[in-house]
């Protein structure tokens, strides 16, 4: 077996440096290693995600009903739609990363050229759209009511569509106004107010007779429970808190938890991909400068090109655990 | 590097059909979540679920061995990488997915009602 026994130098070689057991060069065996180790850390944080969500399993937020955002259509419930777009881009930069690494092999320079900078713009696009679903999932849409045991109401019309608390909370004159530094009597402010208060939501809530609260508690079709009128009316009572959009403490989704990961886990992914787009710039211009042309070998490019890849197969598991699953 | 430098063009764009259609159909069955799916389960998952996770796979493994290009490197180097990946993400997920859905009992079942 070629596991046990290094047949590939002279045996005077053996001992004296320059050995490739595993018919890679230092550089890409380091590559890979560090690969494994980054698969495992990932593979550790969506394990994670499993197991909170195991805990929370009849309560978790349903993404279809989260990331229903496409841009230039506002108001049209498109769920996935934009990820998967991200997805293909990624994809796409993958393929046109494999392809620079093809033609560093054949060293065709201006080639490598064209594939690595189309891989660098295929990055970019990833990213700048990672920004807008986030930016997206903090705004929120429609807002929610955290009750005083931490579980969250939302509302919704007689057919079960979301309404937002802009539709019918009322505005009272008595709302307090923001605490910031320069009203403070000593070094004082406090978090941004949400846009209604809680005695809103109630008074708007019992004005409109044709709204019913949803809770977060999903049924036997794996659909969120709708309250009765009067069920509504009683769990509105408890509220204590209003919430629109996402942050690490609370989130108009669901399951606290459930932003936390959000942030966590894509943050940390688009993270590598920022990290793999600046490391191709790097090997860009190395290539436009003619490094590897000189150096005879194009294997840098192979190697940023395993990091690369590596990102696009992470992208493909957060994809299946955050959206589809 | 051992392996010979012949270009494989008509590869990685196979491969690339292979992944986009994977996709489509991703998310065609989520848009979808066809009942007989969704709603069966296996081994206390549903089928949509299992399919996902497999096609997933399937994706993971064209990306590792046609992309990385891990099918043309030495049989030493595919089991150092493949084999501890696999086998440490299986034992994770087994323990902490069984943890997860005692402590889920625990909430369910106890005088704890809910977030603490």
């Amino acid at each position: 077996m070629e596991a046990t026994v290094t047949t590939a130098n002279s045996e005077e070689k053996t001992w004296g440096g320059g050995n490739e057991p595993m018919g890679a060069s230092y550089g890409k065996l380091m590559m890979w290693f560090f690969i494994v180790s980054d698969a495992l850390t990932f593979s550790g944080f969506l394990a994670a995600y499993g197991f909170s969500r195991f805990k929370f399993i009849e309560t978790w937020p349903l993404a279809d009903e989260v990331f229903t955002h496409f841009p230039f259509m506002h108001g049209v419930s498109a769920p996935m739609y934009y990820v998967a777009l991200m997805t293909f881009i990624l994809i796409f930069s993958s393929v046109t990363m494999v392809l620079a690494v093809d033609a560093g092999h054949q060293m065709k320079k201006n080639k490598v050229v064209l594939y690595m900078f189309l891989t660098i713009i295929g990055g970019l696009i990833f990213v700048g759209s990672q920004a807008w679903e986030w930016k997206n999932f903090i705004k929120g849409e429609y807002g929610a009511i955290e009750t005083k045991g931490g579980s969250l109401l939302q509302f919704v019309d007689k057919e079960g569509h979301r309404v937002a608390l802009a539709d019918f909370a009322t505005t009272m004159s008595d709302e307090r106004e923001q605490l910031t530094r320069s009203k403070g009597k000593w070094f004082m402010s406090e978090p941004a107010l949400p846009s209604y208060s809680v005695a809103e939501v109630q008074a708007g809530f019992e004005a409109h007779p044709e709204l019913l609260i949803r809770t977060e508690v999903l049924t036997k079709a794996k659909q969120k429970t709708i309250l009765s009128r009067e069920e509504s009316l009683a769990r509105l009572s408890q509220a204590h808190y209003v919430v629109e959009g996402a942050n690490l403490q609370r989130n108009e989704y669901g399951s606290k938890l459930f932003a936390d990961f959000f942030f966590f886990i894509t943050g940390f992914h688009g993270f590598h991909v920022f990290s793999g787009v600046i490391l191709n710039i790097i090997v860009f211009f190395n290539v436009l400068v003619g490094t590897y042309e000189k150096r005879k070998s194009y294997e840098m490019v192979e190697k940023v090109g395993l990091y690369w890849h590596f990102v696009d197969l992470v992208w493909v598991f957060v994809f299946t655990v955050f959206y589809l699953v | 590097m051992s392996h010979e430098h012949v270009s494989n063009i008509g590869r990685i764009w196979k491969v690339f059909g292979i992944l986009s259609a994977v996709t489509i159909v991703e998310v065609y069955l989520g848009i979808l979540k066809p009942d007989f799916l969704f709603m069966n389960d296996f081994l206390s998952m549903n089928l949509l679920n299992w399919i996902f996770y497999a096609l997933t796979v399937f994706k993971a493994y064209y990306i590792v061995w046609a992309f990385m290009h891990m099918e043309g490197e030495k049989s030493t180097l595919k089991s150092a990488v493949v084999f501890p990946v696999i086998f440490l993400i299986l034992y994770i997920l087994f323990i902490l997915l069984t943890e997860g859905d005692y402590i889920y009992g625990v909430f369910k079942n106890s005088t704890i009602k809910w977030n603490f």
